[in-house]
This record gives C-alpha cells, structure tokens and sequence, in this order.
C-alpha cells in the first residue's frame, strides 16, 4: 500500500509505524560485499520503480561517489567534521570518517536511467525497473 | 588521521522531554558538536532533511532553542520495503549562558547541518593581563 496521508495531523505518526513495519524486512539481500553499514538507507517501492533513501549530513555531494553494476549499488564516500585551530571542544556527538557500502538489489534495475539526488544531508536514489525485469500479465487463451 | 577511520553507524536518538509535543509523533534529537574558541562558541547540528524555511531557531529567557521538520510530502506515493532508520521532526535546546552576545548569534545551513555561532560577549573574551 503506497503511502497517503489524507489526515495532515496523524501524517507523520503514520509514516513513523510504516517505516517501523518495514524495519530490517528480507527484501534486500544480506549478501553484502561492501565494509560497513554507513550510509543507513531505507528503500522504498513508487510504482514499478525503486527509491533508495540515505540519512548523509555534513556529506558534499563532491564527496560521494555512487557505482551500480549487475543490480549492485555501492556508495562510497567521506565525511569530514573540523573544528577551527585552537577551538575547546565540549561536546562531540557527530563522527567523521570513510564509509564504502554495497547492497545486492532484488530486482533487476536500468542503470542508465538511475538518477541520483544530494540535497538538505539527504541522498536519494530513483533507480527505475529494468523493462525487462517488468512483470508482464498473461492473457488466458 | 582522524577522518581515515570508517564511519559507524549509529542510531538515531529518540526525543524525551519534560514537556510533551501536542503531535502524536516521534522527535529525535539531532547529533551535535560544541567547540568553543576565543570569540565565540559554536553549535553544531546535523538536521538531514530539514529545509531552511522548515527550521526555527528562538532565544527566549537564555535558553536557544532549535526545531527543524522535514517534508513528509516527499514521501508521499511511496511503499517501503525495507527502512533502516525512522524519520521525524528535529528538536533541542540549550541554556546559554549570560556571557553570550544574543543579539550577535549566526546561522548556516548546509548539506543538513546547522551551524550557529554565538559569539561572546566583550566582556567574556579573555584579556591579556600585562605586567606592569
């Protein structure tokens, strides 16, 4: 069921028990042959098509480097956080460093047509079904 | 080198207030740095997905408080299939104290995080004491 929100007041409460629902399900294959799990993302259905949805704050968009090869994204990429010179620090909760992830997709995508979007520390991803990988109704004879 | 290390991931932090939100909801707090130099002290937030005119920013009786929303709209006609974190509104507040300019304090938004620069005030900043 695609997500609408005809009551803007329960919107977000409801968007937050879809996303819960879905949390950590068996659609992505666990077969992965990157390091690590940063960027977390969320992968969404619109359509016939894929979105593929990361948190990245602080990330530029010149720092993130995205492949797709035999259905099998890898979004690689830095981020830095500096502090000035001689700066005291007295808190630190955001963390720095390299992060190189690949996740094997269940469905066969058009990688020409993959767009790819860096905005507001959010990366999204519309990765469009492959034509051929499209399910096609059969007429009964 | 700090920045070679790989990036973990880490959960997003629930919200727990005193006082309550009036929308059913969720609010996280947004992960944050404070670094201070001698004219002034910054606060550093991340807020992925907040856009500039979705985030406000209020100093009242010295406390600097930060909401930020993000646009559910984008997620309208989506279908999930598989999440790894939960999305929400951002929220956090911090007490300044007296020794800060109010009137002086910036802020820059960039690639979902917040820097807001709060400089001292005058007679905060550190003096050289020369002997006579």
């Amino acid at each position: 069921m695609a997500l609408l929100f005809p009551d803007p007041f329960d919107a977000l409460l409801q968007l937050q028990q879809a996303l819960d629902s879905f949390r950590a399900s068996d659609w992505l294959e666990t077969s992965l042959s990157g390091v690590g799990s940063y960027p977390p993302l969320n992968a969404f259905r619109k359509g016939d098509d894929l979105v593929i949805v990361a948190e990245v704050p602080g990330v530029r968009k010149e720092d993130v480097a995205l492949e797709i090869k035999n259905n099998t994204l890898r979004i690689s990429g830095t981020k830095t956080v500096s502090y000035g010179e001689k700066a005291a620090l007295h808190r630190r909760e955001r963390s720095a460093g390299r992060f190189d992830r690949a996740v094997a997709l269940p469905v066969e995508v058009d990688a020409e047509g993959v767009k790819a979007e860096c905005r507001d520390g959010i990366l999204a991803l519309f990765l469009p079904r492959a034509e051929r990988d499209k399910p096609r109704s059969i007429r009964i004879s | 080198m700090a920045n070679e290390q790989a990036l973990d991931v880490r959960e997003k932090k629930e919200l727990v207030t005193k006082e309550e939100k009036t929308v059913p909801a969720r609010y996280y707090v947004p992960a944050t740095d404070i670094y201070e130099t001698e004219a002034a002290l910054t606060v550093v937030m991340e807020l992925p997905g907040v856009d500039k005119k979705d985030l406000d920013l209020a100093v009242e009786n010295d406390v600097l408080r930060v909401e930020g929303r993000i646009d559910l709209g984008k997620y309208e006609g989506l279908e999930p299939l598989y999440t790894e974190y939960n999305v929400g509104h951002f929220s956090r507040s911090f007490t300044l104290s007296r020794k800060i300019d109010q009137a002086a304090i910036q802020a820059e938004l960039e690639d979902g995080v917040l820097t807001l620069t709060l400089p001292k005030a005058k007679e905060a900043q550190p003096r050289k004491i020369k002997i006579g």
